[in-house]
């Protein structure tokens, strides 16, 4: 086991290479999760302010017909 | 059997495509990186000229190999991006480079860790360590002027033209260790040669190969839905999907 991590005296220089590429693949795909969640939540919020948008603005427009109905009367 | 390639140009289409493929790409790199370490560390025998420190091979070659491919690959997409005003190859393009460039940064970082055992030197400004840290450059150039550009069709385009003027960096690192005397050592493997080394050891890097490959694909279809969903943020289609994921 020892001679295992020690490799022939190159440990430094094998470990030095095989833990950081192991550190920059995995921290690229974790990154990427990252920035897909926030950005579904993003969009997510902004197409829940688009739905209150057109909400309202049907609202006003069933408002505004109702007042013009009430004048007319 | 005829596949109608057009309708997978289409982000909205190829959209959950990449999202279906990607487990099964991901699935395979972890397996064949199981197998590759476990041949790369247990099995293949030490060599006579550089006892273990050679084991830096089966990461150093399939990430520099990767950093290669993926800057010809990114430069294919670029161009197709720029001939054909296809905005799903321009955002391949664009996925691509930061693998790309991940790559070149553990090739060099392994290639370091390589020299200083081998040749007592960490870096030396021999042709293809630099041609290969020009190539760094290249994509930190590509990615940079992708993100100083606000409107996405010029960012492409001007993009493009930066990642195929570059491609001819790509040769140059390939064939530096023939064209001129370096203190690199030749290619690993070559076409017009007979293996130079263990079968096992041999088999082991192709191994490493594949899984690398697998990983890239894996991480730029990822990737390129992230884009898509970005640049495809105020069509309907996205915002009725994250509507499904919120509910």
């Amino acid at each position: 086991m020892q001679d295992f991590f020690a490799m022939g005296g190159y440990g430094f220089y094998v470990w030095g290479s095989m833990i950081v590429t192991a550190v920059l693949m995995l921290l690229e795909p974790l990154l990427l999760r990252r920035r897909r969640q926030q950005l579904l939540r993003r969009i997510g919020r902004s197409g829940d302010r688009a739905r209150m948008r057109s909400q309202r603005r049907q609202q006003q427009m069933d408002n505004s017909t109702k007042v013009s109905h009430e004048t007319q009367t | 059997m005829s596949i109608n390639w057009f309708k997978y140009s289409s982000p909205v289409s190829f959209y959950p495509l990449a999202g279906r493929l990607m487990p099964w790409f991901t699935g395979v790199t972890l397996i064949l990186m199981a197998i590759g370490l476990y041949l790369g560390f247990f099995v293949a025998p030490t060599d006579y000229q550089q006892g273990e420190a050679y084991r830096i091979m089966f990461v150093h070659v399939p990430a520099a190999w990767m950093s290669m491919f993926i800057y010809l690959v990114m430069a294919a997409y670029a161009g197709l991006g720029l001939a054909f005003n296809t905005r799903l190859s321009s955002m391949m393009a664009k996925a691509l480079a930061p693998t790309g460039a991940m790559f070149t940064v553990v090739a060099l970082w392994t290639g370091a860790l390589w020299g200083k055992p081998m040749w007592g030197a960490w870096w030396v400004w021999d042709a293809r360590l630099t041609s290969e840290l020009i190539l760094l450059f290249l994509y930190l150039g590509f990615m940079s002027l992708q993100a100083a550009i606000d409107d996405p069709r010029r960012a492409a385009r001007a993009g493009a033209v930066l990642a195929l003027v570059g491609a001819v960096n790509v040769p140059i690192i390939y064939f530096s260790v023939k064209w001129w005397n370096t203190l690199h050592q030749g290619a690993s493997i070559s076409f017009d040669k007979a293996p130079s080394m263990a079968t096992t050891m041999l088999v082991t890097l192709l191994i490493m190969s594949v899984a690398f490959w697998t990983y890239t694909i894996a991480v730029v279809l990822q990737r390129v839905r992230c884009e898509i969903l970005e640049r495809e943020r105020h069509s309907d289609w996205v915002i009725a999907l994250t509507q499904e994921k919120q509910a």
